[in-house]
């Protein structure tokens, strides 16, 4: 293989891995330009979802663990019952969590969605299990023969599937936030709470949505995930994966979430190739939050996020 | 009645000026320590000592620390964890690198490299603020983890990849190691801390704290009236990193005996160290003292209750707790937002009048 083309998987690989950071991250934005709420538990969102998808699609009995196949769903049923309780959940929080801390310091909603992590981290354990879970919806998995055959170039098909789906996600998700009338509110809302009150857009109603649309994204981002490299609790970890591309991208911009994560992914894996081995390798972990450390020195607000305007 | 100030004069600015300035603070102050230093180390065992006691003080000064930079000066920092463990292996260089050093000496340079440490990733706060910063300060946590585990001279190249305490006396009693005495471990623990949150009160209480406090509130506004930003936030990152800094040499040395970098100051310490001073209340010394005990003391109280109590298996207790824990956490937040170091002033502003309110 030339060094050439090395080079070209080793910039495929970093975009599709960027592509999975990007997923969470989404999450995020979404919770943060509606409610201001820096959700910690994202990545625990998509650890729980995708929990349940398993346990519903292998009829497993909550509480007990086992499985009685006489209860699994089919795939799609088994996604739209997951949704079902991913909106649940959403309105769970808003009713217990949410609510009561109505105009609270942000650093007091983070900590509280930090409890929340440990809340879901917990129950998703007891009522699933935690061991290690293979997750199988039936999509493609190896590599692509494709890519392989015609430009030697190794690609996972899951990686491609990820990136399409991410693809589709962030359409739909715009289109949503810019036709229609629940986007509008939505849009107004993060814009400025008190003047989308006094025009009667109801705030508890749009904080349900949009935790309902982020549980959503976390149910997407845990089935990539979880199809990659089974559902664990490793899969919470995810959210640390996500913060640097949040900051890189800016916290309330969507394009931010989806250009900060194939930077994040691409810089990542090349540093991870070719200065690596200088350093003694598995820099992985703190790479990405040095790059965006550097990124935030010039730009503080982030490469999209919205000018920091300081008045006194 | 308790706490009824009438008829209490002051008549120098010194009395005013005083770190407590109500006689019954002192008292309450004086008795504690009396209790703490004279009747405790008679009566304590090894179980109270390791599970209690001393993550009890230790994790009170990393949060008293903590909270200098958060709750004073507004920074908030992921990166708790990390400067533990900068604390601790400099503390262990410096153990087995200079034999003969006394141990206090030992702690208080840990913590001067810690803050200068510090002082290095306080740099990005002068550009970076809110999450943003408490992202970045997420690069110094996973960084210097990343260093300790894979830079062989800071664990001294031994095959394991642990640091393990060397036996140290200090006055001619053993501190550290398997051989240490619990009372003296506990002594020890206790001064530094008792010195270390006084001073802290002390600065909060001076010009220093009023600037830290100005940055928090609003850094232009605290520009305008001639406060520093750079060097007011600098000072909040070295002198927090040096309560940090000294809480894990002690950690290391004295409470945990050994540790290894990724193990023992992960992500998690850096969240439960914040959690502490949330839940203690934000801008308070009193308020490490108690987060530290709610997160030392909850765990415990919820293990006995939970598997001993009601009969439940470990594992399955293990899952309860956690979704307890996150509860109680989201509790205390929406029945008191300030912590419950602010449920206490409450309760003195109450025991003023008490028991006649009217």
């Amino acid at each position: 293989m030339t060094e050439f083309s090395f080079f070209i998987e080793a910039v495929l690989s970093g975009l599709m891995a960027g592509v999975m950071y990007s997923l969470v991250a989404l999450g995020f934005v979404l919770i943060f330009k509606a409610s201001g709420v820096f959700n910690f538990a994202q990545g625990v969102m998509a650890l729980f979802a995708g929990l349940t998808l398993v346990g519903l699609l292998q009829g497993t009995i909550p509480f007990i663990h086992t499985n009685n196949p006489a209860f699994a769903l089919p795939p799609w049923a088994a996604i739209l019952v997951t949704v079902a309780v991913m909106v649940v959940l959403a309105i769970l929080i808003e009713r217990l969590m949410l609510r009561p801390l109505v105009n609270q310091e942000e650093i007091i909603l983070f900590m509280a969605t930090l409890g929340l992590a440990y809340v879901l981290e917990g129950a998703g354990d007891i009522l699933w299990g935690s061991d290690v879970k293979v997750l199988d919806l039936g999509l493609p998995q190896g590599a692509s023969d494709w890519m392989l055959d015609t430009f030697n170039i190794y690609v996972e098909k899951i990686e491609v599937v990820a990136a399409v789906t991410a693809g589709i996600l962030v359409t739909v998700l715009a289109i949503f936030f810019q036709k229609t009338r629940i986007g509008r509110a939505l849009r107004a809302v993060a814009d400025d709470h008190q003047a989308a009150l006094s025009v009667g857009i109801s705030l508890s109603t749009i904080w349900i949505i949009v935790w309902s649309v982020a549980g959503i994204v976390a149910l997407v981002a845990g089935i990539m995930w979880g199809a990659k490299s089974g559902i664990q609790f490793s899969l919470s970890l995810i959210a640390l994966k996500a913060l640097p591309v949040l900051i890189l991208g800016g916290f309330t911009s969507i394009p931010g979430a989806i250009v900060g994560g194939l930077i994040i992914g691409v810089g990542e894996k090349l540093a991870e190739i070719y200065a690596g081995p200088y350093v003694g390798g598995a820099i992985e972990n703190w790479f990405a939050y040095m790059l965006a450390l550097v990124f935030l020195l010039f730009r503080p607000q982030g490469l999209f996020g919205e000018k920091i305007i300081e008045r006194v | 009645m308790l706490y009824r100030e009438a008829g209490q004069f002051k008549t120098s600015y010194a009395a005013d000026q005083a770190i407590f300035p109500i006689p019954q603070d002192r008292y309450m102050l004086a008795g504690i320590l009396a209790i703490a230093f004279g009747v405790v180390p008679f009566v304590l065992n090894d179980y109270w000592v390791n599970a209690i006691l001393l993550p009890f003080l230790i994790y009170a000064l990393a949060a008293i620390g903590l909270n200098i930079l958060t709750g004073y000066c507004g920074q908030v920092s992921l990166g708790t964890g990390a400067f533990l463990a900068v604390g601790a292996y400099s503390s262990y260089k410096l153990m087995t690198g200079f034999p003969e050093m006394n141990m206090l000496v030992v702690f208080a340079l840990a913590g001067l490299i810690t803050a200068a440490v510090g002082l290095l990733f306080g740099l990005p706060s002068l550009r970076i603020k809110g999450f943003y910063l408490a992202v970045a300060t997420l690069a110094a946590q996973f960084f210097i983890i990343w260093l300790f585990y894979k830079v062989p001279w800071f664990f001294n190249y031994n095959a394991t990849g642990q640091i393990t305490v060397p036996p140290r006396d200090l006055f001619g009693f053993r501190l550290t190691g398997p051989e240490a005495v619990p009372a003296v471990r506990y002594l020890v623990t206790l001064s530094i801390v008792a010195v270390l949150a006084l001073a802290a009160k002390n600065m909060a209480r001076g010009h220093v704290g009023r600037a830290w406090m100005a940055i928090r509130d609003m850094d232009i506004a605290a520009e305008l009236i001639g406060i520093r930003p750079l060097r007011t936030k600098l000072l909040a990152f070295a002198v927090s990193s040096f309560y940090i800094g000294v809480a894990g040499a002690m950690m290391f040395a004295i409470y945990l005996g050994a540790a290894e970098s990724g193990e023992t100051f992960g992500i998690q310490q850096s969240f439960d160290v914040l959690f502490m001073i949330i839940i203690g209340g934000l801008g308070t010394v009193l308020g490490g003292f108690l987060g530290a005990a709610f997160l030392v003391l909850l765990p415990i109280g919820l293990e006995a209750v939970l598997v001993e109590g009601l009969g439940l298996s470990t594992n399955f207790a293990e899952h309860v707790k956690l979704i307890l824990l996150g509860s109680l956490i989201i509790f205390f937040l929406i029945v008191e937002p300030h912590g419950l170091a602010r449920l206490w002033q409450i309760t003195k502003e109450k025991l003023r009048l008490w028991p006649f309110p009217h």
